[in-house]
């Protein structure tokens, strides 16, 4: 299973509609991704809230044996 | 709760540092609990490692335990702490010498510098 980078970042911006969101394919699989993600909803968080806040908006690809996503590497901020 | 969610929190409150992962801290059995197991073991933490990989109860328990879906996921004081990603970030950062130090857990600090000087 697999999932492109469009799905990912409409997937993001469902819930981060203002985010900067950057995207790499790291391993050409469509399965191994890393992901930065800028957004103002960050401020004040620390990073396992913010965090949470991503994998909650990729609403269970991560999920596991049955996700469609292996591997996110995640960097979450607020805008500088 | 649970059985296996009784089984995390007993065993995040009687171990000032915990790693759950795949595989074991001298045998990980994927490249982000061993880079996680790495850390901690150069920086000569005392810690206990749970293998996911030999309990589908923890290793789906975990995740629901720290609302996280992914492993490894280190606890120190019974407080989840982060996954890889977080954890390979406060370790160039040096916050994570600051929880240990906070938390009253030993770790070498050398070690951690040189962590540090090789990623610079």
């Amino acid at each position: 299973m697999a999932i492109s980078i469009p799905e990912l970042e409409a997937l993001l911006h469902e819930t981060f509609p203002d985010a900067k969101v950057t995207i790499t394919d790291l391993a050409g699989d469509g399965n191994h991704y890393a992901a930065e993600v800028i957004d103002e909803s960050f401020r004040g968080k620390n990073r396992v809230q913010q965090q949470r806040s991503v994998y909650a908006a990729l609403k269970g690809k991560m999920d596991g044996a049955h996700g469609e996503l292996h591997a996110l590497a995640l960097t979450t901020k607020a805008p500088e | 709760m649970t059985d296996a969610k009784n089984r995390i929190d007993e065993t995040v409150k009687a171990n000032d540092v915990v790693l759950f992962m795949k595989g074991t801290k001298t045998m990980p059995q994927c490249g982000f609990s061993s880079r996680v197991a790495g850390v901690l073991n150069f920086m000569g933490i005392e810690y206990a490692d749970v293998n996911v990989l030999a309990d589908e109860g923890i290793r789906q328990g975990i995740k629901d335990y720290s609302d996280w879906p992914t492993i490894p996921q280190l606890y120190v004081k019974g407080e989840f702490v982060g996954g890889c990603d977080i954890i390979t970030e406060m370790t160039l950062s040096g916050e994570l010498d600051t929880l240990f130090q906070e938390n009253g857990v030993t770790y070498d600090k050398d070690a951690a510098e040189k962590i540090r000087e090789a990623n610079a």
